[in-house]
């Protein structure tokens, strides 16, 4: 395989697509708590938990899609209780995440084991299947790079639209980026900032595990210890490169996960000269590096941080 | 529902309040523990004998806690100024890097120099690693957490490839470690016919001089004033990008000493499972103590006997050992909540 070849193969294309289907999920999750003004450094471990309640939610007998809505309830969840902490009781946000990301990722490993107490090779689940699509499946290209995904990757690119209606065209969007960027005015305007902060916690702590359990129900078939990987930083890490726009989060998550399989297949050319670890290193290495090229650039949330006390003047 | 400020706080709430928490935090862990069907009763027991019940048991805690104290003093150094390090766990790869590369026959002094060597060299390592994300914090005002999480991922997989090319110990049958410290460089015994050494001893004077130099002098205040507000600081005249870059010195350099008891003290040599996430762990620990330099040690004993028990009670019964990381977390989220109603009340309106 030549280096130019690599970027004209469908194979490429398909796995830069699954590569960001999760980090999409993820970003957006974050990128919706922030524009609420609330940073949620719980997704790391609110997305390991979504990988393994997803996964055992089929291990157990139940539907995939099934699998997606527990997982994205439980989300909630910890996106509730991470609202509990940062939102009505003030506390620091970043404190508050840690803890919630200490919390869900223990508790995924601890329920995990209960369910198979002794298993060293994870068991197999039968996940999600390429969905055949009449015709566009077939095209020469374009059938294998875009039309032969599962259903879930089809619902991370689904998702940026509904995002983008729902934050720029609704008046819940309004009020979600209300509240991050003034929340005092959007008490006068008689709308209870803490519900719509927590609101939109939940909503984006869900999307962080449907964007862990789509590794577990889509991606592969099976439940590893420490799978996600940081997965959940790098999508904070996006929020930034997207400046906090859904549109661009999309463009950033494809461009990460594109590089990323870039480096994946550059790693098999370059075998034997580079070191495999520099290439594993690379996607946080460029997640960094988005973060500096955007520095400049950087329009945040003006209340991101800042928690909200009815009766508080600033 | 309505926080207010308490007018007055009682010392005696203040002492309380962390250990109802924790309190609160074993009771919501019995529940997992019903689940498995074993007694909790037992099980809390087999985890307290574990940690605290013996002199062997008391002796791992204690080399356990070590680490944990200087990753604890990493963090509460950094979050008392809102500087959010979570980079202790690269922070003490790296230390542990320096020790390897200069502490394994490159250099050679008595054991009385070479320690004292080899922890200004871990701590100048530690200092090093966070030097990145600081510059990019006071000049870029790039988020110092992403990159300090991620620089994790990067400086683990650097130790990996060096363990496994330039450093890989050739006498070590194939397996990815690094030479073993030379003689003069180990950190002696504390205690006879157990893992505990002097380590312990320079933590517990670690903790003593890093809150003695919050306290008492000026750069402990502007640490402090910083973190209190940080435009009230700037306008009393501190410089806080020279503050910043300080705090993120003295975290890290902290975090890389816990690199040298574990490679000079412990196991004696660089692997890649040097640390079961001793630099996170450290985050929970600075949290437990409220940030505190000398609540640190407490809360630091604390947490190592329960991963030490917790480990104990897994072998005597069928509890996962992951039971301990929930305990830790939940006894976090519990303090903070319970930190929090030390200082206001609840108004129900």
């Amino acid at each position: 395989m030549d280096w130019l070849e690599l970027f004209i193969s469908a194979g490429f294309w398909a796995a830069t697509l699954r590569i960001a289907a999760p980090l999409i999920f993820g970003t957006i999750g974050e990128l919706i708590c922030e524009r609420a003004g609330v940073l949620n450094l719980g997704i790391e471990g609110i997305m390991t938990m979504g990988a393994m309640v997803g996964w055992m939610w089929v291990f157990q007998g139940g539907s995939l899609w099934g699998a997606i809505m527990f997982a994205a309830f439980i989300g909630a969840m910890f996106g509730l209780l991470h609202a509990v902490f940062a939102v009505h009781l003030g506390l620091s946000q970043h404190v508050s995440g840690i803890g919630i990301t200490m919390l869900a990722s223990s508790l995924s490993y601890f329920v995990f084991r209960m369910f198979l107490p002794n298993s060293t090779t994870p068991p197999k689940i039968t996940a999600f299947q390429p969905l055949e699509i009449p015709y566009l499946s077939k095209l020469p290209f374009l059938g294998e790079a875009l039309f032969s995904h599962t259903a879930m990757t089809y619902l991370a690119l689904a998702i940026i639209p509904v995002a983008i209606y729902m934050l720029y065209r609704t008046p819940v969007g309004r009020a979600v980026r209300m509240a991050g960027e003034n929340p005092v005015a959007l008490e006068a305007q008689g709308i209870d900032v803490l519900h719509i902060r927590t609101g939109a916690v939940m909503v984006g702590s869900a999307l962080m595990a449907v964007g862990g359990a789509y590794l577990t129900i889509s991606a592969f078939d099976a439940f590893f210890f420490g799978m996600i990987n940081g997965r959940g930083w790098i999508c904070v890490a996006l929020v930034i490169f997207a400046s906090w726009k859904p549109g661009r989060a999309l463009f950033g998550a494809l461009l990460f996960a594109g590089l990323d399989a870039f480096q994946v297949r550059a790693q098999q050319l370059a075998g034997g000269i580079i070191p495999y670890q520099f290439f594993l290193m690379l996607p946080y290495i460029l997640s960094i590096a988005a973060m500096v090229v955007m520095s400049k650039r950087m329009i945040y949330p003006k209340a991101l941080l800042v928690p909200f006390r009815r009766g508080d003047r600033i | 529902m309505q926080l207010e400020p308490r007018e007055n706080i009682s010392m005696l709430r203040v002492i309380s309040a962390p250990i109802l928490a924790i309190a609160a935090a074993f009771i919501f862990c019995s529940g997992l523990i019903m689940w498995t069907g074993e007694s909790v009763f037992a099980a809390y027991g087999h985890l307290f004998k574990g940690g605290f019940g013996s002199r062997f048991a008391i002796s791992e805690t204690l080399n356990r806690a070590t680490p944990l104290i200087f990753t604890g003093l990493a963090a509460a150094v950094a979050f008392r100024a809102k500087f959010w390090n979570i980079g202790a766990e690269g922070q003490l790869y790296f230390g542990a890097l320096a020790a390897t590369i200069l502490g394994t026959g490159a250099i050679t002094m008595p054991a009385a120099l070479m320690i004292p060597f080899l922890f200004l060299v871990g701590a100048l390592a530690g200092g090093l690693a966070l030097l990145g994300p600081v510059i990019l914090k006071t000049t870029l005002k790039v988020d110092e957490v992403v990159t300090t999480l991620l620089l994790n991922f990067i400086i683990l997989l650097f130790v990996n490839y060096l363990l496994e090319g330039p450093l890989k110990d050739p006498m070590s049958m194939g397996w990815p470690q690094a030479a073993a410290i030379i003689d003069q460089g180990v950190l002696p015994a504390l205690l006879p016919r157990t893992r505990l050494h002097i380590g312990f001893l320079l933590a517990l004077s670690a903790a003593f001089i890093v809150w003695a130099l919050m306290r008492y002098t000026i750069w402990g205040y502007e640490i402090r004033a910083v973190g209190a507000n940080v435009n009230a600081a700037r306008f009393a005249g501190i410089s806080i990008r020279k503050t910043v870059i300080l705090v993120a010195m003295l975290s890290g350099g902290l975090a890389g000493m816990a690199g040298i008891t574990e490679t000079a003290g412990t196991k004696g040599y660089l692997t890649l499972d040097l640390s079961p996430g001793f630099g996170y762990a450290g985050i929970a620990v600075a949290m437990l103590a409220n940030l505190h330099p000398l609540g640190v040690i407490a809360s630091a004993i604390f947490l190592a006997g329960i991963y030490v028990g917790a480990d104990s009670m897994s072998r005597a019964i069928n509890i996962p050992t992951y039971i301990a990381d929930v305990l830790v977390a939940l006894s976090v989220l519990s303090v903070l909540v319970s930190l929090l109603f030390v200082q206001y009340r609840v108004r129900w309106k």
